[in-house]
Order: C-alpha cells, then structure tokens, then sequence
C-alpha cells in the first residue's frame, strides 16, 4: 500500500516537472504575443512592416531588421554551409580514426565558446582586418556573417556527420562495387541519401545564427536602416531587441515585443521544416 | 551442361589475413570462363570473404592483407597499379540482401553507366531496358521506372540489383548468397536467371544452400576451416563430380550432411 503511494506519488512529480518545462514554452508565447499584438494592431501593418525605426516619432518600421537578419544569415549560410558540409564529409568517409578523436571534441568545444567570446574576437580581429583591406568602418553584414558562419558549424558539422555515418554501409559497398571511385560514391549515393538529415542540418544551424544576439551586436555596427552593400552595418531582429529592451518604455516596449512575435515566428517555421524533414526520413 | 576450358580467373596463393588471423591459405583455383562456379563450406569458413577477394572489396576492412594475387585473364587484380574501379567494373557483385539505393529504379539502373562515362540519354534509356530486360524485370517496371526502387518487394529489389550489376557491363559477377533472403519463388527465378546470364559471363556464388549448388553450378569449391581456424580451399572440382565421387573425407561428410 505505502509501496503504491509512492509509485503515485512520484508519478505525480515527474509529471508536475515535465508540465513545467512545456507550460514555460506557452508562458512565454503568450507573454511575447499579449505584449506585442496590441502594438501592431495600433501602429497598423503598414507602418510595423515599414522602413523607418523611429520610436520616438511613434515610426515602428522592422523591415531593415528584417533585411538585416535575412542578409547576416545568408552570409553565414554562403560561408558556412560549404565549410560545415565539407568538413562532416571529412569526417564521416576520410579522417583516419585518431584524427577523428581530436576533431570531434574540438568541433563540440566551438559549440560551448560564449556567443560574446564570438563578439569579442570579432570586434578585435574580423572587424579592424575587414576595414583595412576592404573598406569600410568594418562594423558590418561581413563581418557578423564570418562570426556567425563559425558559430553554426558545430550544428551543422555534427548533425551532417551523422546522417552520413547513418546511412547503411550497402548503399556505399554497392557503388564501390560497381566501379565507382570513392567520391563519385560520396557524391552520387551518400550525400543524396543523406539529404534529408543535411538539410535539416543547415536549416538547424540557420535557427541559431538568426537568434544569436550578443555576437552580433559587438560587430553589426547596428544601424537600423537598409543596407546598401555587404560593408554597410545592420540591425538584425534580435539586436533591436537586444539594444533597446534596457530604456524602452510603452509603446516602444511594446514593439520590441512585437519584434520578438515576428522572430519567434521564423525560428519555429524553421524547427517545424527541420522536425518534418527528419521524421520523413524515418517513415522511409 | 556447356563446356569451357578457358579461364577466366585464376587465385595464385591467396592468403588472406584479418589482422592477425589467418583467414584463408593457399588457395589456388582456375574458374572457367562462362560457368557457375559455387563456393560452398560450413558458416565462417571464409566463402564470402574469398567471394569478396575477386573485387578486392576487402579493400573497405583496413585491417585486410592479401598475399598471392588474383588473375582476370592475364591482368593481375592484387598489382599496386591495378585501377581498382575499373576491376570493380568488370567484376560486379551481387549482395546478400539486396541494396537498391535510396532513388528511382531508373537512377539505379543508370548510376553506374552514368559514372563510366555514357552521358547520352538514348543510349542510357537503352541500357535502363536492356538490363531490366535480362532480369525479367522490364515488364513489371516499365510503367513506374520513376518510382523509388526503395518500394519494390524484395525479390524484384534484387533482380534490380543484377540489372544494376550487368549495367556496367560487367564479364564475371559475384553473387554473395544472394538468394538467402528471398522467398523460394524469387530464388528460383534469381536461379533461373543465373543459368541464363553464364551463357556470357563468368558466374560465382556463394551459397549455404547445397541443392542450389547441385542444381545450378557446374563447378563446386569446398572450404573448410582447418585446426588453426584457418579458410583452406579442400577441393575443387565439377559439381556432379564432387556431389556424387566426393575426393575427400570432409567434403563427403559436410555434403551428406553430417556437419555443417
């Protein structure tokens, strides 16, 4: 009977602790939309989605962030993708294994670098090379895209490599037995079988450079207009809210929220895509 | 059965070690070309491994060594200079379970032509039809080539298989008891199949299975594993000879099935 209880009774815990976790996520949402419905509803779509950022002037435009999130992540895509997806195919197919062993924790060791580590090395490093020999204040699309292709081969480096050491071995030995070299193998057999788990691979990584925050304000420069070229400095979503959640007040408040809704929704359209491309790969 | 007296392989010495064991000893076999020649042997006495050593797929285990060498007709497959690829290309291999790669059942077909080089649609749509024809598998694909060979039951997976296999037109195939994951209906076509197709090239197979080694071969290698653990080639003859005047003591036992 007191056997029962306790059986019951930690039943109960463990739900009560799971429960917390999930009703955090819903906490959140609904804090993050109860603030920032009102404002786009007042302010109007035309001048949320507009070009100027004056909350002074009651302006709320978000589009050069929006810009400048989409340019920044797209920098860190064209940079990183190809160095992630070279480096796992490295791993999976040529490192001899002790090579492996020292790759491996270093790869998992640049995930767990502080994001303002990131920053601070941009700033001191990219930043002063970039408006040395390319022009420029160096504060810029550049040179947060080189931080942030970085800062997401981890994710994209270790999810891409185990779907590639996932794939079963017939599919590699049924092409080298028919004559094909090793890479063409890779090429041709591997990496299409594997697709699925890249992309979700990139589309992982993508989730973190756009909702990385810190990193980015030390070398964006942060001005919030539109850019004209990849030397110009931006202002991502993030880094609004980033910079200005400290003095905002009202209104202004209420925007940075509203900014945050139109974040929160682009990483989780992200998520879903990653979650649905994955789940399809097991059904097959 | 046909005849032939040219050879097509020949094993001079082959040893085979797995780090430090001693996988296979001096074995030594001339396979006639355009025949079936079925290795057979009790579990783990190195058949599929001396399958393997034709295609030097035992090349993928880094810790393989290969003493003696394998000859296809005169070229030497185990020379350092030997383009393991283009042997691979003469010498197909078919596996126990079949692989199809995760793509259509045109794109398995014209995967490897594709990477030897044919570009032209016509002559890979030729080659998609050919092949599929050779294994019977024309007719029931035909319609749906597009479809991914991933939902094909099993049987045809490994027909497709062969027809991947004779798509890079191949002279000797390998089929790595093939037969051993299929139904009996399957088998007995996949059999029918291979009679057929060791009209033009030179067949090996490995099989657990000794009435598929009396109904299709017509040459028989034995291999048992000897005191030290070790592959040893115990004879090597024509299968109705073997089956029915057996040479020696362990072949008679293990075929009338005292062991094994």
């Amino acid at each position: 009977m007191v056997k029962k209880i306790k059986e019951n009774f930690s039943g109960i815990v463990f739900f009560a602790l799971a429960l917390s976790s999930v009703s955090a996520l819903v906490l959140i949402t609904v804090f993050i939309f109860v603030q920032g419905i009102p404002l786009i509803a007042s302010a109007g779509l035309s001048n949320f989605f507009g070009m100027d950022w004056s909350p002074d002037r009651g302006m709320y435009g978000i589009t050069p962030m929006i810009v400048g999130t989409a340019s920044v992540t797209l920098g860190a895509a064209i940079l990183g993708v190809p160095i992630g997806l070279c480096c796992s195919i490295f791993m999976a197919e040529f490192a001899p294994s002790w090579m492996k062993k020292v790759f491996r924790p270093a790869i998992q060791l640049l995930a767990g670098i502080p994001s303002v580590v990131y920053g601070f090395w941009g700033l001191t490093f990219i930043v002063p090379f970039i408006s040395k020999y390319l022009g420029g204040l160096g504060l810029s699309i550049l040179a947060a895209s080189v931080v942030l292709a970085i800062m997401v081969l981890p994710t994209i480096i270790s999810i891409s490599e185990v779907s590639l050491i996932a794939l079963p071995r017939q599919y590699k030995e049924g092409a080298l037995a028919l004559g094909m070299t090793h890479w063409q193998t890779i090429r041709s057999v591997q990496l299409p079988a594997a697709k699925s788990g890249i992309v979700a691979a990139v589309i992982l990584g993508l989730g973190r450079a756009i909702g990385e925050t810190m990193a980015v304000i030390m070398v964006l420069g942060n001005s919030p207009a539109l850019p004209r070229s990849i030397l110009d400095p931006v202002r991502t979503l993030t880094t609004n809210i980033g910079l200005e959640m400290g003095y905002a007040s009202g209104e202004h408040r209420q925007a940075l929220f509203a900014t945050g809704i139109v974040l929160f929704a682009v990483i989780m359209i992200l998520n879903i895509t990653a979650q649905y491309i994955t789940r399809k790969k097991v059904k097959k | 059965m046909k005849k032939s007296n040219k050879v097509k392989l020949k094993t001079k010495d082959i040893n085979l070690f797995y780090g430090s064991v001693h996988a296979l000893r001096d074995v030594n076999m001339d396979i006639p070309s355009c025949s079936i020649t079925a290795i057979i042997g009790p579990s783990g006495c190195g058949k599929s491994s001396l399958l393997r050593l034709f295609n030097r797929m035992n090349d993928l285990i880094p810790i393989a060594r290969v003493e003696g060498d394998v000859l296809l007709d005169s070229t030497s497959i185990y020379d350092k200079n030997t383009d393991v690829a283009e042997i691979r290309k003469k010498i197909g291999l078919v596996f126990q379970k079949p692989n199809v790669f995760p793509m259509s059942i045109k794109e398995n077909i014209m995967i490897g032509p594709k990477h030897h080089g044919i570009r032209n649609r016509a002559a890979l749509d030729e080659i998609t039809e050919r092949c599929l024809e050779q294994v019977s598998l024309w007719g029931e694909v035909k319609d749906i080539l597009g479809k991914s060979a991933l939902e094909l039951p099993a049987g045809q997976q490994q027909r497709l298989c062969i027809a991947r296999a004779l798509a890079v037109d191949p002279e000797v195939i390998l089929f790595d008891e093939s037969c051993s994951a299929l139904d009996p209906e399957s088998t007995m076509k996949i059999e029918e199949l291979m009679l057929t197709l060791a009209k033009k090239y030179t067949i090996l197979i490995v099989t657990h299975n000794m009435e598929q080694a009396v109904r299709i071969s017509d040459m028989s290698a034995f291999l048992m594993i000897d005191e030290n653990k070790t592959g040893r080639l115990v004879e090597f003859s024509r299968t109705t000879e073997m089956f029915s005047n057996p040479q020696d003591k362990r072949t008679e036992d293990y075929i009338t099935g005292r062991f094994g």
